[in-house]
């Protein structure tokens, strides 16, 4: 087996306030191979995202990393200098944000946005990295690309920005594509065929990706390996068809036993009891406890430490749900 | 974008229609000016005779009529006192008064914009705090009293600057100007600090405002995920986002400046515009103060006219139309 591209170990973000210090990202192992995709999975407030900006270290006061080692190609990130980040972000590692909307500059022509996101990186004339951008635009579906260029953010359909910014994080081959929620903003028809698209340019190009989403039906369409996140850490890791057809966890469970995508025709669908809890209000123990169906004495007591399975699967429950049993 | 430039012009012009009016009643209601322009010692019959000639016996709908037939055709009366056409009065002050505004503007933008840049960036640095509390300081400080104190200052105590008048001009296409002399520079640069100080605390305080919250949008945090140097980021993102408003200010602030910088120009006896409205305020020149005004519009609403032309190359989701907003 090749060595990891990406190694996360013990990530630890939190939250400052007058009050103290809140994780929201509490103990996140993550590995990512390279060329694969991997589904980050979990509902608002489980951390994914936080956990997404962390791996660039683009976490803004009051947020802050408190511990942990980032591995990418072996490289310590936490212990990169601002400059050496700098110059990965965009060029190894490139993100794709959740809202086209918001991230493009709204005064600025979309060659320029894309352009600088090359010259930043290397030395390229502006009649280079303009053929390189409007090559891009093609690559990612969008025709006329010249005339694209020179327009700007508001002449362009949600669906087509964000096949901008995902032409945009092409632009350099970079190893890893950091994707937040990124069709979630847009239609169903728009966003199967982004997801299509992305699956094909990552094999394409052998760009890994981290996908981050609450939608278990993308991973289910995407992905290669998924992780279950919970209240600021991982619950359950492994392919998506181990996780998905073969869930442990109660809470992966509950996700699947609650996703209209997931469930046979006819059925009813179930929720799963309660709400996440807040940042500020984690119960001792698995934080999952107060939801479970399955909880014993013991999870009020000891957080479940992660069981690792010989195929590089794990979870992290103390009675977790019977192997064979079907979701 | 035709049919956008028609309308704001028949806007305009509606403007200057109502100003005409309300400017040529409340001058109307000031006082008679014949007392101040004719002597005690003239004769009854010559003084019938002047009033005549002035028009001032006549009904003030039909004064007011005559002055507007006569605007239309670009004549705005003749001074009273000076005897000559109000409009070249005016026009003749006009560049002193407009080489004054340019470099106080300049002063503020070149100043202003890079310090509130500075401190948007880092709101909570020690630098930031004491730049925003200079601005209060700009803001509430007197013109007058500013004023006299740059010539305590730089004149009486350092002796460096003059302290009043408008030094040596040299003609470029036949308008005078000081800017391009060191004498002509000298005299300058007291007055156009002192119209520059409330307006460079404007601009610190909208750039710095701009800044901040421009700084927390998702388009600087996608910047920096494309590695894109802090550099950039503020010189080009950020700055192109605020330079909107900054811009609009600018505009009426060029504008009011240029009207009515009054004050300084008494303080510092620069022969400019402002100067000129005071003494024929203090004569009753009737003619040259409702020329004055008239003027005074005018250019207010070419200005804003302006702007709103560069609002649309600066923000590319600006069009013009000929539909009101």
């Amino acid at each position: 087996m090749t060595s990891p591209l990406l190694e996360v170990r013990g990530l630890r973000t939190v939250f400052h306030d007058l009050a103290g210090a809140w994780p929201a990202v509490d103990g996140v192992d993550l590995v990512v191979q390279p060329g694969e995709i991997v589904g980050l999975v979990g509902e608002s407030g489980s951390g994914k995202s936080v956990t997404g900006f962390s791996l660039v270290q683009l976490i803004d006061a009051p947020g802050e990393i408190v511990s942990g080692d980032i591995l990418f190609k072996g490289e310590d990130l936490r212990q990169a200098t601002e400059e050496r980040l700098r110059g990965l972000r965009g060029d190894r590692i490139a993100m794709i944000f959740q809202d086209p909307l918001m991230t493009l500059n709204p005064v600025l022509t979309i060659g320029e946005q894309m352009c600088e996101a090359i010259q930043e990186h290397r030395p390229c004339s502006m009649q280079e990295a303009l053929e390189e951008a409007s090559r891009a635009l093609s690559r990612v579906g969008i025709s006329s690309p010249g005339t694209r260029l020179k327009q700007y953010p508001h002449e362009f359909s949600g669906g087509m920005r964000q096949r901008v910014a995902i032409a945009t994080a092409l632009l350099n081959r970079p190893d890893l594509i950091i994707a937040d929620e990124p069709t979630t903003a847009l239609d169903v028809t728009i966003q199967s065929q982004i997801l299509f698209e992305v699956q094909k340019l990552s094999r394409e190009t052998g760009t890994a990706v981290l996908w981050i989403t609450h939608d278990l039906a993308v991973v289910a369409e995407l992905a290669d390996r998924v992780a279950v996140m919970y209240a600021g850490r991982i619950v359950e890791t492994g392919t998506v068809d181990d996780v998905l057809d073969r869930p442990r966890h109660p809470y992966t469970l509950g996700l699947l036993g609650s996703s209209a995508a997931m469930v046979a025709p006819g059925e009813r669908l179930r929720q799963i009891n309660g709400a996440a809890p807040s940042i500020d209000a984690r119960p001792s123990g698995c934080p999952f406890r107060p939801r479970c169906e399955r909880a014993m004495p013991a999870c009020t007591q000891i957080d479940p430490p992660p069981q690792v399975m010989s195929s590089g699967r794990s979870y992290r429950c103390h009675n977790p749900v019977p192997e064979g049993h079907a979701p | 974008m035709t049919a956008y430039i028609l309308q704001r012009l028949i806007q305009s012009a509606l403007v200057l229609l109502a100003v005409s009016i309300v400017v040529f009643l409340a001058v109307y209601g000031i006082g008679d000016p014949i007392e101040l322009l004719v002597p005690p010692q003239v004769s009854a019959a010559e003084r019938t005779a002047m009033i005549q000639r002035l028009g001032l016996d006549l009904p003030v709908w039909q004064q007011y009529l005559g002055f507007l037939g006569k605007a239309l055709k670009g004549d705005l009366g003749f001074s009273f006192v000076h005897g000559v056409p109000a409009v070249d009065l005016i026009l003749a002050r006009l560049p002193a008064t407009f080489e004054l505004v340019l470099l106080a503007m300049s002063l503020a933008a070149v100043i202003g914009i890079p310090l509130g840049l500075l401190a948007g960036l880092n709101p909570e640095s020690r630098p930031s705090r004491a730049i925003m509390a200079g601005t209060i300081l700009g803001f509430s400080l007197p013109s007058f009293w500013k004023g006299m104190m740059l010539i305590l200052l730089f004149s009486v105590f350092l002796g460096w600057l003059p302290t009043a008048g408008r030094g040596e001009t040299v003609s470029v296409l036949g308008i005078p100007t000081s800017l391009l002399t060191l004498d002509g520079l000298k005299h300058l640069a007291l007055p156009a600090l002192n119209l520059a100080i409330p307006n460079m605390a404007l601009m610190i305080r909208l750039v710095a405002a701009g800044t901040t919250e421009a700084m927390t949008q998702d388009y600087v945090k996608y910047a920096r995920a494309k590695g894109v140097r802090r550099k950039r980021i503020v010189g080009r993102h950020v700055l192109r986002n605020i330079l909107i408003p900054v811009v609009t200010v600018a505009g009426m602030e060029f504008g009011s400046l240029v009207a009515f910088s009054t004050i300084t120009e008494t303080v510092f006896a620069w022969p400019g515009m402002g100067k000129l409205l005071i003494d024929s305020i203090y004569q009753l020149d009737r003619p040259l103060v409702v020329a004055y005004v008239m003027l005074a519009t005018f250019l207010f609403v070419a200005v804003n006219f302006l702007v709103d032309i560069l609002y649309a190359a600066l923000d590319p989701r600006v069009k013009l139309t000929g539909e009101m907003a």
